[in-house]
């Protein structure tokens, strides 16, 4: 059983014109990187991934998680985590129901409440349940968006230009939990980004794309 | 005119579903399918064929007879003329505005009194637009004596006059806000205010280099809403009945009243009539188009000439000032309607009346309340089968790229395009000749024809511009395509599904020929009631009936802004949509 992500000759195209082309392992607890100038088809091998992808897009090949063929699910069974450069937290419902929403079903309302608390504290954003999201800071809201993204228990996680939107001393901190939560859980990730700094300190592959 | 289904079941598996790839095609069934059936129970007995009363075709005698009625000539122009100066006047209103005022302060009252404006139905629109021009109304009243001179209402013809300007002055000021609100949707979508800065940077003036640069895209994306407004405004029967001229009237009223003989045969007549009423309005769409190219040249030349100012001191300030005089009268003609339905002894040239008493009130109380809730129960059933219908349509475009060409955008338009009086009369021949039992149920059909346009068109915006990663966020978080819908989608967009809602409930109350025509006479709204009482001039019991239409369309509006308000009070992520 090999675990982690698989790209096996990823090929997306627009209209009969090919954008990117890639072939790649991803292990469990490491970071693929794709750098490259925008309009390369970077956002869009993600949502391939994340079973996404809009009709204009066509895409071949076979994306393999811990020896599932995901390419064939429907994109709510595909468990695959993402994380954008908007915290796109739900804002109509509370943190606490943001979080809920991210849970996996099962457990009575006592323990589901108990572990949103405990995620929340995780990130040391105790007692913020019943807070209204856009009441959040901006490093506050990438936190929420981060642990409803881990109680879904995803099995690998895309970020797409996940820190762009934040200023540069929340970055490097925003990022670290990152990785380090990913590390963690031996999450393989896949990586979009402009920035060079994301892609050092995520130390793993980087794939640089051209136009 | 549905593109074919993406072809990205491969990259997008998504579960079959049964009913919702089949929910388009079945929404322009219910709302096409019935225009053309009445079309075809149109032309049929106009022209001599009508088996259930014996008459078998095919001849031209039904047409022969409407050329014979001696008001024919008169009719048909009074038509013409009307549809034609109103339409023209209410875009030229809208367009000088829009040029000389968008961005400003002034502008912006104007946009906040839209919503009201266009809830109002036409019918208590024209209502209170002869309360307020006739000779014995609030305008002759605030400048009698001490003006006129008057102390009796003078002798004159206003309302109901027989050039139609009356009717033409109601028709604009219910058109300028309905064709404000088409702008506007389309200034969004064109690069508007850069264009126009660029402009005044060439040293143009702020309102011709917002025509020379802006209006022609933007009229692109109004034309059909003018078209709407065109056909509507030639054929409307409400409106005529209230404000136009009566010896004769216009030709879609007298096609209304050949179906209301007691006389069975007269239908042949009233059908050939109707198909006249069609052909009228396709040939003045022809010549607005016609219109529209001259128009275009004579733009052009003026764009070469390179003229920098024309007329901008005078003509925007006179512009928004008759726009606001448009809303004003339909403002103040509401307030008339109030005063008149509390009114006790109101002698002329007296400004209010001598006392107030709710007596009207009570006297109608109970017809009132019967037909309210006549109006409620078709209204709000209507709506809610339109709002489904939207949403299932716009979710299998979205799910499945089911997706209305730019062609297809004509289909939604085609029930406004159409006139009611020439497929409705048909409509009522294919009930009768079935044997069909008229009532709520068919009015109710008849109804969601022409909400569901509206409800459609003021849904699909917020609900496509919606950010779809919140969508790809849910899915990934194991949501189902429903859950996402129901859970995440509909809620964000709980303001714009309400305001969509309200329009679909106004659009309905103010409906008076589907409710007169398919109910059989047997379904009473607060709408043809109001209507009923024309003929008698009790203007106590116009104010009533004319007030609580008026209601039942403001309502909603009113609802759809508090309610998101009170659900969401405590998210401010939603509180600016």
């Amino acid at each position: 059983m090999t675990k982690g992500l698989s790209l096996q000759d990823v090929c997306i195209a627009k209209g009969g014109k090919k954008l990117l082309e890639v072939d790649h392992h991803i292990d469990p607890g490491a970071v693929l990187t794709l750098m490259g100038p925008s309009g390369v088809g970077k956002s869009t091998l993600l949502s391939f991934v994340t079973g996404t992808l809009v009709p204009e897009f066509n895409a071949t090949g076979q994306v393999i998680l811990n020896d599932r063929a995901i390419t064939t699910l429907a994109p709510q069974d595909r468990r695959v985590g993402i994380l954008f450069q908007d915290d796109l937290l739900f804002p109509h419902l509370s943190v606490g129901a943001n979080l809920a929403f991210g849970l996996k079903p099962g457990g009575n309302r006592a323990a589901r409440d108990a572990k949103i608390a405990d995620a929340l504290s995780e990130v040391g954003l105790d007692g913020f349940a019943d807070r209204d999201p856009a009441t959040l800071s901006g490093g506050q809201k990438a936190r929420v968006s981060l642990m409803r993204m881990l109680l879904s228990e995803p099995e690998a996680l895309l970020l797409d230009e996940p820190f762009s939107r934040l200023d540069t001393a929340l970055r490097a901190q925003v990022r670290d939990m990152v990785f380090s939560r990913a590390k963690e859980r031996d999450l393989p990730v896949l990586m979009v980004t402009h920035d060079h700094a994301d892609a050092e300190t995520a130390g793993g592959h980087t794939i640089h794309l051209k136009a | 005119m549905i593109g074919s289904p993406a072809t990205a079941s491969h990259n997008n598996p998504m579960p079959a579903r049964r009913v919702l790839p089949a929910l388009p095609a079945l929404t322009l069934l219910v709302m096409l399918g019935p225009v053309a059936a009445g079309l075809y129970g149109t032309v049929l007995p106009a022209f001599g064929h009508l088996p259930a009363l014996g008459q078998t075709g095919p001849n031209l005698d039904a047409f022969r007879a409407v050329l014979a009625w001696p008001g024919f000539v008169t009719a048909a122009r009074l038509s013409l003329t009307t549809g034609l100066i109103a339409t023209a006047i209410s875009l030229v209103i809208v367009v000088l505005v829009t040029a000389g005022w968008s961005g400003t302060r002034a502008f912006r009252v104007l946009e906040r009194l839209l919503s009201p404006l266009l809830s109002v139905p036409h019918a208590a629109a024209a209502f209170g637009l002869a309360f307020l021009i006739a000779p014995s109304g609030w305008v002759a009243r605030g400048l009698s004596p001490w003006l006129t001179g008057w102390d009796r209402p003078p002798d004159v013809l206003i309302v109901q006059d027989p050039m139609g300007l009356a009717m033409t002055l109601g028709l604009i000021a219910k058109e300028v806000p309905f064709l404000l609100l088409m702008t506007l949707a389309a200034l969004a979508q064109a690069d508007a205010q850069r264009s126009a800065t660029l402009a005044q940077a060439l040293g143009y003036g702020r309102m011709t280099g917002w025509l020379k640069t802006v209006f022609p895209r933007i009229y692109a994306q109004i034309r059909l809403p003018v078209y709407v407004t065109l056909a509507y405004a030639m054929s409307v029967v409400d409106v005529a009945l209230i404000l136009g001229p009566t010896t004769p009237s216009t030709l879609a009223v007298q096609v209304v009243k050949w179906m209301g003989e007691p006389e069975l045969t007269m239908r042949l007549q009233a059908a050939a009539g109707a198909l006249m009423q069609l052909g009228l309005v396709l040939g003045a769409l022809g010549v607005w188009r016609l219109g529209e190219f001259a128009l275009g040249r004579l733009g052009m030349r003026w764009v070469h000439s390179g003229q920098r100012m024309a007329g901008d001191r005078w003509l925007a300030p006179a512009a928004l000032g008759v726009g606001a005089l448009s809303a004003l009268a339909v403002l103040l003609g509401i307030g008339v309607l109030a005063i008149w339905s509390v009114a006790a002894q109101w002698q002329f040239p007296h400004a209010l009346p001598d006392a107030f008493t709710l007596r009207s009130w009570n006297r109608h109380s109970m017809g009132m309340r019967a037909a309210l809730w006549e109006t409620g129960v078709i209204a709000v059933c209507v709506t809610i089968l339109a709002v489904v219908l939207t949403i299932g349509c716009l979710e299998a475009e979205q799910r499945y790229g089911l997706r209305l060409t730019k062609r297809g955008i004509w289909l939604l338009y085609l029930p406004l395009l159409i006139p009611q009086v020439a497929f409705l009369p048909g409509l009522q021949i294919l009930f009768l000749s079935a044997g069909a039992d008229m009532g709520r149920g068919p009015v109710m059909m008849a109804h969601l024809i022409f909400v569901l346009p509206y409800v459609f068109l003021s849904f699909a915006d917020p609900y496509r511009a919606w950010d779809t990663r919140y969508g790809t966020i849910a899915t990934a978080l194991g949501a189902r395509p429903d859950g996402v819908l129901w859970r995440v989608r509909l809620p964000m967009l709980l303001r714009p599904l309400l305001t969509a809602m309200a329009v679909g409930v106004a659009v309905s109350v103010g409906q008076y020929l589907p409710t007169l025509l398919i109910g059989g006479g047997r379904v009473a709204t607060l709408t043809t009631e109001a209507l009923a009482l024309v003929s008698g001039g009790d203007r106590r019991a116009i104010g009533v009936y004319g007030l609580m239409q008026t209601a039942a369309a403001l309502v909603p509006f009113a609802l759809a802004l508090l309610i998101p308000t009170l659900v969401w009070r405590n998210r401010q992520g939603l509180r600016h949509d």
